[in-house]
């Protein structure tokens, strides 16, 4: 473990998936602070087991431990159901969205309408929510969603496609609204 | 193939997912049932949605360098172990060894391994001189990080023109207490910190501006540059760096030479009163 070869090939290899390690915790914690949590107990774990990765996909692989983490972490800070608790009650992220328009009106309606997409799919169960994001946000195949939720690949494309309808569902009034 | 089925393999088609003839029976059912034709459109909906709000996100840079901080130390307490043991006993553990089991292996397996162990040695030198020194390599890194700060809107982890505000804000965050102090009398306001990661520890940052121009000050915890800085031209930047009490400044800038001494002398003037 103490090898300077194993902890660089660490950090070549899983590191740079950081970003896609954070958005899945975060969508499947549903907040910033505890996804940052997961994702760093997440890469501990990782790091442990680390000599035992011989795959070809580190990402799968590093998605897998994060999955599994939250599982573990939810169970544990809960004792309940990962959709219990949340399914009514809508935690808002800031969406950080610095970048400055020249026109604000069309920013706020831009804004809007992520706001309304980012609490859409956060009200989805779980199931359907983290194969919508592996899907949508990190572009996985369905390969490699079957393997990371451990579920057969027409599964993974039913949960897409009920996901999918659910969202539609919620997006249309809220469009008709506004 | 029915419907049911063409239904639940639209999302798949979506995706590009399917085989060849799966593909050709999709295509069927979407040309002649409206039913599927809803579907498929709604699918497309949804994902058109999710792709344009936008929803992934940089991992912040806290989390980052709270994961790199957090992971090689039990790398790092190992190799300090065997570090501290001073040589000689390491070496009298390897002798005892060899006297023990290695005493019977012929003559010349030990020769062999000197000589392996001369041509790795020599091999090793040559490698050493070639790389270049620590204090280009830090150089090298920070100019780097000077520009990347400037570029990905990463310079401000606090922004504040207010020495107390940022000062704080370090607190619990770094093991040391990096001195903010601010010059905006001199003509180089304050306006923010971070944190960052710069050869292998996390570093303090403090931020000034001279006229339209950004300065980084770099701070950590070592001594082992000159007490007298000195300005150096590096790619069109100019860098500073010396060591006081125990901490080792670094401030870079595209200022000119002349004001980046006016800044490091003022700041000189300062730490020192």
């Amino acid at each position: 473990m103490a090898d300077p070869t194993t902890e660089q090939r660490f950090k070549t290899l899983i590191l740079p998936h950081l970003t896609s390690a954070f958005n899945v915790a975060r969508w499947l914690t549903r907040n910033d602070q505890d996804a940052q949590d997961v994702t760093q107990e997440a890469y501990l774990r990782a790091f442990k087991f680390f000599p035992s990765f011989h795959g070809e996909n580190p990402r799968a692989w590093l998605l897998a431990i994060v999955r599994n983490t939250f599982f573990t972490w939810y169970q544990q800070n809960t004792h309940q159901a990962p959709d219990a608790v949340f399914d009514e009650e809508v935690h808002s992220f800031e969406t950080s969205d610095a970048r400055q328009d020249d026109n604000p009106e069309a920013m706020l309606v831009r804004r809007e309408d992520q706001q309304r997409v980012h609490r859409a799919l956060q009200s989805l169960r779980t199931e359907f929510r983290e194969v919508m994001v592996l899907r949508e946000l990190e572009e996985l195949s369905y390969k490699e969603i079957a393997a990371i939720v451990g579920i057969p690949i027409g599964t993974v494309m039913s949960r897409l496609g009920r996901g999918r309808q659910q969202l539609a569902a919620l997006l249309v009034p809220m469009k008709q609204e506004a | 193939m029915n419907r049911q089925q063409v239904l639940e393999l639209l999302p798949g088609y979506l995706d590009q997912e399917l085989s060849f003839s799966e593909s050709r029976e999709c295509e069927r059912y979407l040309e002649g049932s409206e039913e599927c034709r809803i579907f498929f459109a709604q699918q497309r909906a949804a994902r058109a949605e999710l792709k344009l709000a936008a929803l992934r996100e940089d991992a912040p840079q806290a989390l980052l360098l709270r994961i790199v901080t957090t992971l090689p130390s039990e790398i790092s307490e190992t190799a300090q172990a065997v570090r501290k043991k001073p040589p000689v006993d390491r070496l009298r553990q390897r002798l005892g060894q060899f006297g023990k089991r290695g005493m019977g292996a012929p003559t010349w397996m030990s020769a062999g391994a000197m000589a392996m162990s001369v041509a790795v040695l020599g091999l090793s030198m040559g490698l050493y001189l070639a790389v270049p020194s620590r204090e280009q390599r830090l150089t090298q890194e920070l100019l780097d990080d000077h520009v990347r700060s400037l570029q990905s809107n990463h310079l401000f982890d606090v922004i504040s023109t207010n020495q107390h505000t940022v000062k704080p804000w370090f607190n619990g965050k770094l093991d040391f207490a990096p001195p903010v102090i601010d010059l905006a009398q001199q003509g180089y306001p304050l306006l923010g910190g971070r944190l960052d990661f710069v050869d292998g520890r996390a570093v303090a940052v403090t931020v000034y501006r001279y006229k339209l121009h950004m300065i980084n000050l770099y701070v950590w915890q070592s001594s082992d540059a000159g007490t007298r800085p000195h300005v150096i031209e590096q790619r069109g930047y100019h860098v500073a760096h010396w060591s006081v009490a125990g901490l080792t400044y670094w401030a870079i800038t595209d200022a000119s030479a002349d004001e980046l001494d006016g800044f490091v002398s003022n700041l000189c003037e300062q730490l020192a009163s």
